[in-house]
């Protein structure tokens, strides 16, 4: 489907132009894309098992908007969030392991690719429920309020999760509870098969915002720098001001719904098309125009970053499975009866 | 030691659990302003303020997500659900999330949360205000159920589901907020994973919690006129199940009555008789006799109403036929 560009409001022209920077950004987009084309492998060699939902194309979107969190603000994901672990710090190396059900993944074996998780890096979940984690995301925001912190909320889904009631609920509370917080939809065009203007009354999602009298915005969810600019605006006004926003990335995920999708209900043209706006390489490609960076440089990343990818599979390979003996631990967090 | 309606009971347990752990906070639909439709948040906003006493949209999904999230984050969340009805709309919240975010995250956070709710028919308020739901969150692994049925029980279990580091479910009943009991004054700590004699027998054993608790006292204090000595153990304990009570009671009398008001089908009675027949088959004289709510949704009429929901002639009438002695 066509989707109109909205321009976001009032870039700060300074910010993002150093090299050390827009550096970071590549790589971190970079280890997404690799992390995520060595998943793909590993599952088709039945090293993953489940279901399993890839962050191919969506790299400037993940790292555009995590990048702007400090590391104490929490993220709460969706059943679609290998990138965004990465992007908050989580090490490949633990979730790669979850990914092979080891004892040594982020959950010990017990979530799988939908429910990474990690306390220290503040990564709290991916969800498997559409609009599960919108109202958790609000509890956190709710408790950084109450125990008068500076921290931030960012709350992320899909554009599927915007049709449902959790989401409007979340919305209506966090504006009328003041709660800094930062609800991100990953508009993808589809909800599984199902296209937003098939599925949402409403095709620019940034405007559901309106009825919440929120701030909405809609940014180009290809362009990191694009992304990663407003989210610095939009994070700002929720630790400064406490004030809630609603940000639409538009973007694209080159791959199926999950590794079982045939992916028969979209072109093949349109797939092509939205691969010549690719975030990784429109980087490269400005970033060599500012003549910050050379195809021997990008060389040397692209090794190292296959390197950290590789060496996160041999830690998956190598770790022990988890001890049948512990099936029943962490049900509760003491010991209880069944 | 004071003697306190069940409803004061609580409220007592929230303020003292309030005032000892700043990290408590209480939030759902009219418990602030309007003091609760129960009143078992009578006075809390006023004196511990609106931050801690948050009253909310009509929106359960956003009050159970919104307690959950501040309990990963280090809060002391009780929500209150106007009643067990209306948790329906929250399911997700409470299933999928509060009860599995521990193990499916490794252990790697953990959900302090108390859901305070009332079931309980009685009051002609139809099919959609008045059923008891303990069973689908007894059924559920990652959640603690209890339904206390005394006033003393009531302030004490709460006090330990704030205190408790997982999401219990805390069973209350419309029809025992004005029950009048003694409350021991100050720390009264009860237990979640006890249940206990509430009345001692020899013929028979009844098991009842919550509401239905009152109901078996009362039909043992009948039978017991009538020569029939009823051994009353309370429930109140559900998930984790603590059956120690139960068998130890079966092994003496032999017989078995489970009263619930909910509706009997793959019920808290059927579970405890299972557990029997597993545990104490060859003590038992008589198959385990469940009584439980007619097999309707709840009626408006009150003689409807009357006949759906079981009560203490159902429990006598049980008795005496367990006993051979009609």
């Amino acid at each position: 489907m066509k989707v109109e560009q909205r321009p976001a409001a009032s870039p700060s022209k300074d910010a993002l132009t150093d090299k050390a920077t827009l550096l970071k950004l590549y790589r971190e987009m970079l280890l997404v894309r690799r992390f995520e084309e060595k998943t793909a492998e590993m599952y088709q060699a039945a090293k993953i098992g489940g279901f399993c939902h890839l962050n191919i194309g969506e790299e400037a979107t993940i790292v555009g908007t995590i990048s702007a969190l400090r590391p104490k603000d929490y993220v709460y994901s969706t059943y679609r969030e290998h990138g965004h672990a990465l992007a908050k710090g989580v090490e490949p190396n633990a979730v790669m392991a979850e990914l092979f059900g080891k004892e040594t993944g982020t959950s010990h074996g017990r979530g799988g690719s939908m429910h990474l998780f990690s306390q220290e890096h503040r990564f709290y979940g991916g969800y498997a429920i559409v609009g599960q984690a919108l109202p958790i995301a609000c509890g956190s925001a709710y408790a950084i309020n109450y125990e008068e912190k500076d921290e931030v909320v960012m709350s992320i889904f899909g554009d599927g999760a915007t049709n449902i009631g959790a989401f409007h609920e979340s919305l209506n509370a966090a504006k009328l509870w003041h709660l800094p917080i930062v609800f991100v939809c990953v508009n993808n065009l589809y909800g599984m098969g199902t296209a937003v203007n098939r599925a949402s009354a409403v095709t620019e999602i940034w405007k559901k915002a309106c009825a919440y009298d929120m701030t909405g915005e809609r940014v180009d969810g290809m362009d990191v720098l694009a992304v990663r600019r407003i989210t610095d605006q939009l994070v700002a006004q929720a630790r400064e001001k406490h004030e809630p926003s609603l940000l639409e990335c538009v973007t694209y995920r080159y791959r199926g719904h999950s590794m079982s999708d045939p992916d028969t209900y979209r072109g093949k043209d349109e797939i092509k098309e939205w691969q010549t706006r690719d975030a990784i390489l429109s980087l490269s490609d400005q970033m060599k125009k500012q003549k910050m960076l050379d195809d021997q440089e990008i060389q040397k990343i692209d090794e190292e970053v296959t390197a950290q990818v590789e060496a996160a599979v041999k830690f998956a390979e190598e770790s022990p499975d988890p001890d049948p003996k512990d099936l029943y631990r962490d049900v509760y967090a003491d010991q209880v009866a069944s | 030691m004071a003697v306190l309606a069940m409803r004061d009971a609580l409220n007592q347990a929230l303020r003292e659990e309030m005032k000892r752990d700043q990290a408590v906070f209480l939030l759902g639909e009219d418990i602030g302003l309007y003091d609760g439709s129960f009143k078992v948040t009578r006075g809390l906003m006023k004196e511990f303020g609106e931050k801690r006493v948050l009253d909310t949209p009509i929106a359960e999904e956003i009050i159970i997500g919104t307690a959950i999230g501040a309990a990963m984050s280090g809060l002391r969340p009780v929500a209150e659900m106007m009643t067990v009805n209306f948790i329906m709309v929250a399911m997700d919240q409470v299933v999928n999330a509060a009860a599995h975010i521990r193990y499916m995250f490794g252990g790697g956070t953990k959900v302090p949360l108390v859901i305070r709710t009332p079931g309980g028919g009685g009051h002609q308020l139809g099919a959609q205000h008045s059923h008891s739901h303990e069973n689908w969150f007894a059924h559920v692994p990652g959640l603690k159920v209890v339904a206390p049925g005394t006033p003393a029980d009531a302030k004490g279990m709460l006090k330990s589901a704030i205190r408790d580091d997982n999401p219990v479910m805390f069973i209350e009943n419309e029809g025992t907020y004005a029950v009048k009991g003694e409350v021991p004054d100050g720390e009264h700590l009860v237990p979640l994973d006890k249940n206990e004699v509430k009345r001692p027998g020899e013929h028979i054993t009844i098991c009842a919690h919550s509401r239905m608790l009152i109901v078996a006292m009362d039909a043992a204090a009948e039978l017991e006129k009538e020569g029939i000595s009823a051994e009353v153990v309370d429930m109140r304990a559900l998930r984790p199940l603590d059956m120690a009570p139960v068998i130890a009671s079966v092994k003496k009398t032999s017989r078995l009555i489970t009263v619930e008001e909910g509706w009997r089908s793959y019920g808290v009675g059927s579970e405890i008789a299972s557990r029997v027949y597993e545990e104490a088959f060859d003590y038992l004289d008589a198959p385990v006799a469940r009584i439980g709510a007619a097999e309707v949704p709840a009626p408006y009429n009150k003689r409807l109403e009357k006949i759906a929901f079981p009560g203490k002639a159902d429990v006598i009438i049980t008795a005496k036929a367990l006993l051979g002695k009609n």
